[in-house]
């Protein structure tokens, strides 16, 4: 089927952050401090594992990042394409996606959630009706658990051979760069004396595959986390807010960025008036609430999305703009801490041997900021980046809970949230769907915070220095 | 001193005429009073008519700055600009979007607030000390490491978690407390233990590893040497002298909340039904109540600032290198 690739706004905006990753880290392969601090955090087992599990998310993000549509007929000889918007992760995703039940049902559950009136052999009776898709290919249902079983080892088994396959070609390459033996590779691996934690890489690997091969063997005949109120798959869902959620993290600190470091800088190195202005802009901005900050914006954009609605061609587009503008709302309410720390670094920087030679060579301001002082506060702002992510995620549930988060279209940890919380009263209870937001989130927020804390030891000297600080 | 004080109070209100000016203009720039009057009334079924109505009924009808048709000094003040904005300097918030008086409304909601938010406040204070104390006392050693894994654990979990678990196991599984609700006088207890314990709960995990970091950065000083050359013992060392100049980093992050406290939390007071600042905000956001929405950003605004003069005070009281510049 011929298909048609569509760019969003945030997938221009994720594909440009993964090409500017690329071409910063070569450049940080030629500089000898960076590689020095990097190298460190590629010593710490808990950053490095906390690093695979992010790895792990970001695939999943990416190929939610590339989006199409699918043909649905030709007409006058032309090919016309279909309405909804798909990710290539949807593409992968199919069975889950279109095999949708009628309402509630319980993680690998045959029957409904709920008894319903069906007419068995012309009587009306009151039983809880066998799922369209979920645990269909059974004849007899009390094979269930069997059939769970098996496939599970199955998938479990795979993932074991793959995995295997996957540290003995780790071996061989690093034996070949090293010059050294397999054998010998093989027990450094293991022994956790490489200067990269492959160990720490490989078991985290290892257990997402655990976790990963079953559910692949599983999904396409289970609903292995249950289904929602309308029937949709919750592993499904949970995948696609996997997207929502990095984009939240990383766009919103990135939106900010330029602003924080143009101003901190300006602030810190020409002192006096400039200054003060600054000072007084960014306390103004921070003396705010940050929740009531945020809420008053985007009500605001939300009345200006609705009165320009002719703007957006298609609800997509709409959703994705408003995901944007939630980024740049948060980036706006958070931009001000940064600024007040690198207005500090400028302040202690610009007194520095080699800045006051700079100006005693007359070098210019402009070139100063840009050469002399940049470089020597991106330790801050990287940690800052890192430090910040796993708040904005939080801060997106909470947000889309109070009702300022972003589009109801569009699938998050918070609308997951915001839909699933009333079903706790409901008895018996509906938890898969809860369970399976909180998991997923935890997990990313846990690993971000992980990671981010290795690069904070690995980059901030304040910390090196200061001695046996973990 | 009293000097640096006045100087601080005028920086405040400095502030404050930053905090009006931004939010008049979020308020009636980014979306004229048209685009708020279609989107409350409805993009759909929208007259003219029907705009100027609701636009005159709330007094947006006015010009923004400048009256022409009054004469006088009303050309300055029959207009939106002075009606809406500096009007809230004497905390006159006005009448909401659906007719009631603002100030009335949070003058009755800020009590229930503060019942749930000063408790969780005094009580959380403690408890993120205490813990950071331990940690750093036990500093390298598994208690401290576990400590910290814990706290990074604990950091992770979203908030609305712990008040969904909070909810479910003490109100619904062992029927300790009701689940949600609010009640005057001293029944409010029951109603506010729970919102208040999970205050505590979602706050330790950020803040107690806050204060250990702090306690750590004064433990590598060089008083603390001193003190340790002097053969004072460890403990005392931690709980007397560093814990006495650890106040004023302590101090910066504490002292600005308190006048916050009013403000209540927008979430839990939602899912307990206090009937405080927090839901009255919640609800303005599902109403797409403008004016009470302003009216909150001003008055945390103002509280903020009070919090940044009250931090000037605490300083002049415990640094005497403050008192005595």
């Amino acid at each position: 089927m011929p298909i048609r690739p569509e760019w969003l706004w945030s997938d221009v905006i994720v594909w440009s952050m993964v090409a500017a990753a690329v071409i910063l880290s070569l450049r940080v392969r030629r500089s000898l401090p960076q590689r020095a601090a990097w190298a460190r955090v590629g010593q710490s087992a808990a950053g490095m594992a906390a690093a695979t599990v992010l790895a792990a998310f970001v695939a999943v993000g990416l190929l939610d990042s590339l989006h199409f549509r699918e043909a649905a007929g030709t007409r006058d000889g032309k090919v016309v394409y279909g309405g909804e918007l798909r990710s290539a992760l949807d593409a992968l995703l199919r069975p889950l996606r279109e095999r949708r039940e009628r309402t509630y049902s319980a993680p690998l559950a045959t029957r409904a959630y709920a008894k319903e009136t069906v007419q068995i052999e012309g009587v009306e009776q009151r039983v809880y009706p066998r799922l369209i898709y979920g645990g269909a290919h059974l004849r007899d249902e009390s094979e269930r658990w069997q059939d769970v079983g098996s496939r599970a080892a199955g998938g479990a088994f795979a993932a074991a051979v793959i995995w295997l396959s996957l540290v003995m070609l780790l071996c061989l390459m690093l034996a070949r760069r090293e010059n050294a033996g397999v054998a010998v590779m093989w027990r450094r691996l293991w022994s956790g004396h490489l200067p990269l934690q492959w160990r720490a890489i490989m078991i985290t690997a290892g257990l997402i595959m655990l976790v990963a091969g079953p559910v692949c063997a599983l999904a396409p005949h289970y609903h292995v986390l249950g289904t929602d109120k309308i029937g949709q798959d919750v592993l499904y869902q949970a995948l696609k807010s996997i997207r929502t959620g990095l984009v939240i993290g990383t766009v919103a600190t990135l939106v900010m960025l330029p602003v924080a470091m143009v101003l901190g800088l300006m602030a810190g190195y020409f002192k006096g008036w400039v200054d003060d202005l600054i000072q007084y802009c960014y306390t103004t901005l921070s003396s705010i609430p940050g929740v009531l900050l945020i809420v008053a914006t985007v009500l605001m954009m939300q009345v200006f999305i609705e009165n320009h609605v002719h703007w957006f061609t298609s609800v997509e587009t709409r959703a994705d703009v408003r995901l944007l503008a939630l980024c740049a709302v948060l980036g706006m309410t958070s931009w001000t801490g940064l600024c007040r720390l690198l207005r500090g670094e400028a302040l202690k920087l610009r007194e520095l041997e080699f800045v006051q030679a700079a100006r005693a060579f007359g070098v210019s301001h402009p070139r100063i900021l840009l050469r002399h002082l940049l470089p020597n506060v991106m330790p801050v702002v990287l940690i800052a980046l890192v430090m910040d992510f796993s708040g904005l995620v939080l801060a997106e549930a909470v947000l889309s809970y109070v009702g300022v988060g972003v589009d109801p279209s569009t699938v998050s940890f918070g609308t997951m949230i915001n839909a699933a919380r009333l079903e706790m009263a409901r008895e018996p209870m509906v938890w898969w769907a809860l369970a399976a937001a909180f998991g997923f989130m935890l997990t990313l927020v846990l690993s971000a915070n992980l990671f981010a804390d290795a690069v904070r030891d690995a980059f901030d000297p304040r910390l090196r220095f200061a001695g046996g600080r973990a | 001193m009293s000097a640096y004080l006045l100087r601080r109070m005028v920086y405040g209100l400095a502030i404050l005429v930053g905090v009006n000016v931004f939010t008049f203009g979020l308020f009636f720039f980014v979306n004229s009073p048209d685009d708020m009057a279609r989107a409350q009334l409805g993009v759909k079924r929208v007259t003219p008519a029907a705009v100027e109505k609701w636009k005159a009924e709330r007094g947006y009808d006015k010009p923004l700055f400048f009256n022409e048709k009054k004469s006088g000094i009303a050309t300055m003040t029959e207009t939106v600009f002075f009606q809406k904005s500096i009007r809230l300097f004497v905390f006159d918030f006005g009448s909401s979007d659906q007719g009631r008086n603002i100030g009335f409304d949070i003058r009755e909601r800020m009590w229930p607030s503060l019942a749930v938010q000063l408790p969780a406040f005094a009580v959380g204070l403690a408890v993120y000390l205490s813990l950071a104390l331990i940690m750093a006392f036990f500093r390298a050693t598994p208690i401290d490491r576990a400590g910290v894994v814990l706290c990074v654990m604990m950091m992770s979990i979203s908030t609305l978690f712990y008040i969904i678990g909070g909810q479910f196991l003490f109100g619904k599984l062992w029927n300790l407390v009701p689940v949600s609700g609010y009640q005057e006088g001293f029944d409010a207890v029951k109603f506010l233990l729970l919102p208040a314990l999970i205050g505590v709960v979602a706050g330790l995990g950020g803040n107690a590893r806050w204060y250990r970091t702090i306690f750590l950065e004064e433990i590598h000083k060089d008083y603390v040497r001193t003190a340790r050359a002097k053969g004072l013992a460890e403990p005392r060392i931690l709980f007397v002298h560093v814990l006495k100049n650890a106040m004023i980093p302590v101090l910066t992050g504490v002292v600005v909340v308190i006048p916050m406290l009013f403000l209540g939390a927008l979430i839990t007071e939602s899912f307990f039904g206090i009937p405080g600042l927090g839901s009255y905000t919640i609800d303005a956001i599902n109403q797409q109540d403008f004016a009470i929405v302003r009216a909150m950003v001003f008055l945390g605004a103002a509280l903020y600032v009070a919090g940044l003069v009250l931090t000037d005070i605490a300083y002049t009281l415990v640094d005497p290198r403050v008192r005595f510049s």
